[in-house]
């Protein structure tokens, strides 16, 4: 018994070492995963590299352009701009993730029940899926924030479901795949509940295609987040978010383009970077889809 | 055939209802009061009561869906609350402005995107590949709204010989153009080469040259014959997204579409407006899906086979 454990942690060792070899490989996915490591490691610590408040105005310092005070100048109410891109990875990193996390969450269960069970309860979910599917995210996304109201929670939830229907579809083939197989025949011979299935035989086969998915759906939510905002439909001033900055900074853009040329480069470089981090994981983990 | 087409006909109906439901819904749970947003806050409460009841809001909700249902099928949308135009008459107006750019915007995708994801294939792993292949990240990874700023500042500002918003002349259309398209674009030129790649390798593309065929030949006649297919379903589900970029297109550019008119009509609450925009984009969407499916049965001979 206690060998057999052994072996099994050998086995997924060898996985996971099989994994990061190829991914070591792949060059253009290193640089997106030292571009995510940066952000995480500039959101953790944006108290200590921001030089100023985020928040703090200097009304006579307001539009400088980029001088040795303020690195990146300042924007229309004197804030240090990059203090606030600085600040501004933390909400994006945040409402990224929970969005990610709302839509994953909640698509991996629909996708599973529909997957495992088939039948009248598949047809009810994909069908109210690709009802979801009929609206470009972002206006789904911008409806359901008209309902709610925009506040930073109701954000997280109208990118999340936005989102959802591509786990959903993701993890229900992923699911159709798995359980007509014997282990899955197995498991059910020796007892297993259909809970108990799915937590241990269906959703670890699913795991790849939905890291894959949760890490180009980051990126794809930071976007939405931003956008919305971009709108005044989302983050509201003078929270420092990318996306509000950049709306504010459009009045100025004959004046002073820097106030929208760095917030923009800033969702770019992250968004870029995650999606390399995606495409890496992508091809690591199945190198069939290559 | 034909009863593929009949097939996937019916098919969107449930959608549509699913959405009209979904609109409806959504629009009537919303925190604002609309009698109340057209009014003003020094409404008195005669007045809010006798808007309520003209609108039908006074009304259960399975009622008042009947009776939005029944108004669509008859082509009635209700009332603009801000400016009392019908609906279907404002959608009307702007959606020649709206169909243009996303017509315009997609042959821009694929004009480039094809030929960029071809370029890459056939020359993988060389520079030619690598920079087609960050090319098209970057226009994937770019904000759309950002880009539309940078363009406006390049080509409007610095370099004044576009102008930055309006429509009108063949001028106006570059900019929103090129930022509806360049998503797409990136999506196009990575399926495309990835999709060339997988065809290249097939042992009847070997057999073709073994057999002395010209490139161009086999280039035109069998890679690209199979390797647009699975292109197309993604140019297909991809232009969904675009109309989503349209809205933002639109409104940076200030572009009288209907992109804009739904932004603007969220933000003051004005929910006939919101149905039906939504409605409007869902439908085109659909509309747009189902005539991906319809070329791809024509274009895959074993969806054609399936039904004969």
């Amino acid at each position: 018994m206690e060998q057999e454990k052994l072996i099994v942690r050998d086995k997924k060792q060898s996985q996971l070492q099989e994994i990061w070899r190829r991914f070591r490989r792949n060059k253009t996915a290193l640089v997106g995963l030292a571009i995510v490591i940066f952000l995480f490691l500039v959101a953790f610590f944006a108290p200590l590299l921001a030089p100023m408040d985020p928040n703090k105005a200097f009304f006579k310092d307001k539009l400088q352009l980029p001088s040795s005070t303020y690195l990146l100048g300042t924007d229309n109410m004197g804030r240090d701009i990059l203090s606030r891109i600085i600040f501004g990875s933390r909400i994006s990193l945040y409402i990224g993730f929970i969005a990610v996390g709302i839509g994953g969450i909640g698509g991996t269960i629909l996708g599973v029940f529909a997957g495992f069970y088939g039948g009248k309860l598949d047809n009810v979910i994909m069908r109210t899926m690709d009802i979801l599917l009929a609206f470009p995210a972002i206006i789904l996304a911008i409806a359901i924030v008209g309902v709610l109201g925009t506040s930073l929670g109701n954000l997280m939830i109208a990118v999340g479901i936005s989102h959802m229907p591509r786990y959903a579809r993701i993890v229900r083939s992923s699911t159709f795949a798995v359980r007509g197989q014997e282990f899955v025949d197995a498991a059910r011979l020796v007892g297993a509940h259909d809970f108990q299935i799915i937590i241990e035989n269906i959703l670890p086969n699913c795991l790849a295609p939905i890291i894959v998915q949760s890490t180009l759906g980051v990126a794809q939510a930071i976007l939405a987040v931003a956008s919305m905002s971009f709108l005044g439909l989302g983050i509201q001033p003078p929270t420092a978010e990318w996306g509000a900055m950049l709306s504010a900074g459009r009045q100025y853009l004959r004046i002073t383009p820097h106030l929208a040329i760095f917030p923009g480069l800033a969702i770019a470089t992250v968004v870029l970077g995650l999606n390399l981090l995606g495409d890496g994981l992508r091809d690591a983990l199945d190198p069939k889809l290559r | 055939m034909l009863r593929y087409f009949r097939k996937r006909l019916f098919l969107l109906i449930p959608v549509l209802l699913g959405v009209s439901l979904l609109v409806f819904v959504i629009v009537h749970l919303a925190p604002g009061d609309p009698a109340l947003t057209l009014l003003g806050p020094n409404a008195t409460q005669e007045e809010l009561v006798e808007l309520r009841t003209q609108l039908g809001l006074d009304k259960p909700l399975v009622l008042q869906y009947g009776l939005f249902l029944k108004n669509i099928l008859k082509g009635n949308l209700g009332k603009s609350l801000l400016s009392g135009e019908p609906v279907l008459s404002e959608l009307k107006q702007r959606t020649p402005i709206t169909l243009r750019l996303a017509i315009w915007g997609t042959l821009f995708s694929i004009l480039i995107g094809i030929p960029l994801g071809t370029l890459a294939a056939l020359y993988q792993n060389t520079w030619i590949d690598n920079l087609c292949s960050f090319f098209a990240l970057a226009g994937f990874s770019f904000p759309n709204f950002w880009l539309a700023l940078m363009l406006m500042l390049m080509f409007s500002i610095y370099f004044p010989v576009l102008p930055s918003s309006g429509m009108g002349t063949w001028k106006h259309l570059i900019l929103p153009v090129i930022v509806i398209g360049i998503q797409n674009m990136a999506i196009i030129a990575r399926m495309t080469r990835s999709s060339m790649l997988e065809i290249i390798r097939q042992d009847y593309i070997r057999t073709a040259h073994a057999k002395g065929m010209p490139s161009r030949i086999i280039l035109f006649r069998h890679i690209f014959s199979n390797a647009l297919i699975p292109v197309i379903t993604v140019i297909g589900l991809n232009f969904g997204n675009s109309l989503g970029g349209l809205v933002i297109t639109e409104t940076v550019f200030s572009i009288p579409g209907t992109g804009r008119l739904l932004v603007d009509a969220i933000r003051a609450n004005d929910y006939p407006v919101v149905q039906g925009g939504v409605m409007f984009f869902a439908l085109f969407v659909g509309l747009v899906n189902l005539s991906v499916d319809f070329i791809y049965a024509i274009v895959d001979p074993r969806i054609k086979s399936m039904y004969r």
